[in-house]
């Protein structure tokens, strides 16, 4: 729906703020001195040498996701997350004595509008950075845009890998940090010998599909698959497919169906018998946000390969939990892209003050090997690959709606975007 | 694989075709009225039907707040309202829109897609952007199992006899109420109609009215199936238009056969190939179908 994009008031507001701060840059000299004070340190001639939207007391970053159309379900969770650290960071008195201000652009579920935005925050804002995209398409659209101009994006979802970027820094993980992992453990702890893969139709829960593939059948030598299934986005009718996997009787359901599919994915499922008593499912694609259209007692039972729960027990995870519920309500929920995205603007707070400058070249070439001991899904360290080293889990779905965690992987994985043997 | 188990299989996947049968009926009967008898392209037909799932909804948030003992009572008296909010909001909509562009067809088409969009930035806002699921009563889910390794959805036999319920209904209405007298001789004959003393203007709004109220009655079945969110209402919109005209605007029988049609295809071939394929055989099936029958598979009989 491209024409969503009409009826959103962002740019002539974030044109207007620009020209104010533009006007602000030109002239220091005029302002009442003792204003700039705080930056005697980090003078804006210094830390920003390649014309970025920073001023003596304010820097300006972008944030591009759908807030309207289809995939405005689960971006919405990032949005808030992503604001919800930057104003804490500003709280905490912002980055090198400089207040984070956000403009907003909506994406609108639209890949070619993610682009036009994405050049529109970099070319015309100028922002520093941009906290942003949710598919992969999305992602893939915007990526030559960020070469071409050389800007710099955080992207929060867990994605099917192979792919790596100086212009972006992946919060989610990669392919063997939830696929492989997980499967491993169900060969492991389930003792599942066949599986059967189902996914939505598009880039992710194909790639996945088929890196999970390679891996039962050669890689990880885990046995068979015995079915692979795609459906189109908002498909939401699956009994035949469930009466091929009854026919099939795989020991593991390996599933990657999103959006509104996913619910009605499950709820069939529960209809026609088939439960988390009497069949073993594990998924990539169901998070605290998913569960509530799903509804507790349809995945009740059922597996989920994560690397975040919101019931993480540790002291972190509490701080940050309870800091989301009071700015967004008791009522609302932490997925795991959430996390992912509340991690973007600490590792850019972490990396600008590294690189003690704002140009997005010194901030990358000091991103890796940052480390973040507040991540509430634990300690967290970005790799060379602009890939977070993180821990892996699996939980099982709570007839109320909740995860319990029954497995974690010992130790920090390291990324691999392109693992040997999978393409 | 023993006989058994074959013989469990074809019987659930017999059902697989009646349960999307019954789905596809549904949605398509609001707008076999809208579309079909009226000429109204109701592009907000899913919008209508997103009423009756946030009808759904906002009972069963209600009842758990403050009337949890009456969790397993509260899905029909739901049915009922939305049947009631989404025919009042139809009233309203052909009373402020759509009488205005009776001569203008094309225009509705417009209109209508207009007030879609409108109507689903109405629900992000009221309700939130995210996708919701009703708290259902415990004997709508599960399977029924009348024996060992036979499993029949309850949701589909319940979508099943509500579909079957308010066919009959309509079909009754239409051929045996007064009002379904008016309807017919409107659209036969509007001038006529109006000569010989039929209020056409307000057969139109009730008409619209009911088949409004009738696409949440759809709406508020599919709860049971599937989720609740702003845009829901686009992903049925397709189908519904595809199996009313399929089965020939304004022919009622039409849309059934043309329903039946339709998921039989669909579900059998979806068991032998994979999802995707399925649907490109069915809708290449009713492409060649429409090119040798343009006016669908029941045409009424009007002189044109």
């Amino acid at each position: 729906m491209a024409d969503n994009k009409d009826t959103i008031p962002a740019p002539l507001t974030s044109e207007q703020r620009r020209k104010v701060l533009l006007g602000m840059a030109a002239a220091p000299a005029l302002m009442v001195p003792g204003v700039s004070f705080g930056n005697a340190q980090f003078p804006t001639a210094k830390v920003n040498t390649t014309k970025l939207a920073v001023t003596d007391t304010e820097v300006i970053v972008g944030q591009l996701h759908s807030a309207t159309g289809t995939m405005a379900i689960s971006e919405t969770g990032s949005i808030q997350a992503e604001q919800l650290a930057i104003d804490q960071i500003n709280a905490m008195g912002g980055i090198l004595g400089r207040k984070i201000k956000v403009i907003k652009e909506d994406g609108a579920s639209d890949w070619p509008t993610f682009a036009e935005k994405s050049k529109k925050l970099l070319v015309n804002d100028k922002v520093a950075c941009v906290f942003g995209c949710w598919t992969s398409a999305s992602r893939k659209a915007v990526l030559p845009v960020f070469e071409k101009e050389n800007g710099l994006l955080y992207y929060p979802t867990f994605y099917e890998g192979l792919e790596q970027s100086k212009n972006v820094i992946y919060t989610g993980q990669e392919a063997t940090q939830q696929i492989i992992w997980g499967l491993d453990w169900a060969s492991k702890e389930k003792k599942a010998k066949t599986y059967f893969l189902i996914g939505s139709d598009y880039i992710w829960p194909r790639t996945s599909m088929k890196i999970a593939r390679k891996h039962i059948e050669s890689v990880g030598k885990l046995g068979s698959v015995v079915g692979e299934e795609y459906y189109p986005l908002g498909h939401t009718n699956f009994n035949s497919l469930i009466n091929k996997i009854k026919v099939a009787k795989p020991d593991c359901i390996f599933a990657a169906v999103v959006g509104g599919s996913n619910v009605a994915f499950y709820k069939q499922l529960k209809a026609a018998g088939i439960t988390g008593a009497k069949q073993f499912l594990l998924t990539l694609s169901v998070t605290e946000d998913e569960m509530l259209g799903v509804g507790g007692e349809n995945f009740a039972g059922f597996y989920s390969s994560m690397k975040y729960f919101q019931s993480l027990d540790n002291a972190n995870n509490k701080a940050f939990v309870e800091a989301f519920k009071k700015a967004y309500g008791p009522k609302s929920v932490i997925g795991d892209v959430t996390q992912a995205g509340y991690l973007g603007p600490w590792l850019w707070k972490a990396a600008v003050e590294k690189a003690g400058s704002f140009d997005v070249d010194k901030v990358v070439a000091a991103s890796p090997g940052i480390e973040l001991k507040t991540a509430p899904e634990g300690y967290v360290k970005l790799h060379e690959n602009h890939h977070l080293w993180s821990k892996a889990r699996i939980a099982q779905g709570q007839p109320d709606g909740t995860f319990k965690v029954v497995a974690e992987s010992a130790e920090l994985i390291e990324p691999n975007p392109f693992p040997k043997g999978y393409q | 694989m023993s006989f058994d188990e074959i013989y469990n299989i074809a019987l659930m996947q017999g059902f697989a075709g009646l349960s999307l049968f019954s789905v596809l009926l549904l949605m398509g009967l609001g707008l076999a009225i809208i579309f079909g008898q009226m000429g109204v392209i109701n592009m907000a037909h899913g919008e209508f039907m997103t009423i009756g799932a946030y009808t759904i909804f906002m009972f069963s948030s209600l009842t758990e707040t403050y009337a949890p003992g009456l969790m397993q009572a509260y899905f029909p008296v739901a049915i009922l309202a939305a049947f009631v909010i989404a025919f009042g909001f139809g009233w309203l909509t052909e009373w402020a829109l759509i009488r205005h562009l009776y001569k203008r067809p094309l225009d509705t088409l417009l209109a209508t897609w207009g007030l879609s969009l409108g109507m689903q930035q109405v629900f992000r806002s009221t309700f939130g952007p995210k996708e919701v699921s009703p708290t259902l009563p415990d004997w709508l889910m599960g399977s029924w199992s009348p024996s060992e390794g036979l499993d029949i959805p309850i949701n589909g036999l319940f979508v099943l006899a509500l579909t079957l319920l308010v066919t009959g209904g309509v079909l009754l209405a239409l051929y045996k109420s007064r009002w379904g007298l008016r309807v017919r001789a409107t659209v036969a004959n509007r001038a006529m109609a109006n000569a010989t003393g039929i209020n056409t203007k307000r057969t139109d709004r009730l008409t619209y009215a009911i088949g409004c109220g009738i696409a949440g009655v759809a709406g508020a079945a599919f709860t049971t199936i599937g989720s609740t969110g702003p845009t829901s209402g686009s992903l049925y919109i397709v189908d519904a238009f595809l199996v009313v005209t399929f089965g020939g605007a304004g022919s009622l029988l039409g849309t059934v056969a043309s329903a039946f049609g339709i998921a039989q295809t669909q579900s059998i071939s979806e068991f032998f190939m994979t999802g995707s394929m399925a649907k490109v055989l069915t809708l290449l099936l009713i492409v060649t179908i429409l090119m040798i029958r343009p006016q669908g598979l029941f045409a009424s009989k009007i002189r044109r």
